[in-house]
């Protein structure tokens, strides 16, 4: 059993750790697009970002609720408030799963915020499971 | 006092869904273009942006009124909606009388409000039926979230 609690900050100081055998690291976006066999929609600069943790959430007020900066945003809404809800919470992308692609507005939007999207075409549930089995944490670091 | 360095307001028109979101956004690259505290930024923007998805729900027209000080922001949202009947239930995590188009877009789970305190370093909630509601919030530059 092992139980690590840190805050998305503190990780991007705290990594990489070791749990069970899985090494916990920041994720480039380009491992994320790999590891969700993920289309880039938008955002090709931004490849080399690094996120630290994880949200999955179809609710905004969950991510808007968590310390959120920096993570991948995975969700199923393609609402201009996915894209608006990721800027004000400063997450370094969105994925957006089952192969949904969001409007031209909302692409255009992300691209003014420098938000990169993809679209991946796993369920939320495999998704997260594919990162979650990579070493990622969930947004309080919990795994 | 304290010598406000910038003050700026923003309109938030009721119903609005499309644009719901739009006064924050232009609020945090204001911030950010002052180059304020990133992680006070953070708690600023996220309070604007719930405060302005609760007066595009619920409120009449409202505006999103901001002044910066050297290390500290004073955000206030206010309304002339219906008011807030019982502002002790409403400040309740989970307690919501969101309509299904709002809980649609993500939002109207609860949360906004007790979100917007908890980011706040002060944070002041008055409504009055049938007149409309206001939430002033301050932050300072060294608060830990």
């Amino acid at each position: 059993m092992c139980i690590i609690r840190k805050t998305a900050h503190e990780f991007s100081y705290g990594f990489p750790m070791h749990c069970n055998g899985i090494e916990y690291k920041n994720m480039k976006l380009r491992e994320i697009q790999d590891i969700l066999d993920a289309s880039l929609i938008i955002g090709e600069a931004h490849l080399d970002r690094e996120v630290h943790t994880c949200g999955a959430s179809d609710l905004m007020s969950d991510i808007l609720a968590r310390l959120a900066e920096d993570c991948v945003f995975l969700t199923g809404l393609t609402t201009v408030h996915a894209v608006r809800t990721a800027a004000i919470s400063g997450v370094g992308a969105v994925v957006f799963v089952r192969n949904k692609i969001p409007p031209e507005d909302v692409i255009a939007m992300a691209k003014e915020e420098e938000i990169p999207l993809f679209t991946s075409p796993y369920s939320m549930f495999v998704s997260c499971g594919r990162l979650h089995a990579k070493g990622l944490t969930g947004l309080n670091g919990d795994r | 006092m304290p010598d406000i360095l910038f003050e700026k307001s923003f309109q938030i028109n009721k119903k609005d869904f499309v644009h719901a979101g739009e006064a924050s956004i232009s609020a945090k690259n204001l911030l950010k273009s002052l180059q304020m505290d990133a992680g006070m930024i953070r708690r600023a923007s996220i309070c604007a942006y719930e405060g302005e998805m609760n007066v595009v729900m619920h409120g009449g027209e409202g505006h999103l009124a901001l002044a910066i000080e050297k290390n500290r922001i004073i955000l206030e949202i206010s309304d002339n909606g219906p008011g807030i009947a019982d502002t002790e239930m409403a400040m309740k995590k989970g307690f919501s009388t969101a309509s299904d188009k709002f809980r649609e877009l993500g939002f109207g789970a609860g949360m906004g409000l007790p979100n917007m305190k908890k980011n706040a370093d002060e944070f002041e909630l008055s409504s009055r039926l049938g007149e409309g509601t206001r939430v002033r919030m301050a932050f300072f530059t060294d608060a830990a979230v």
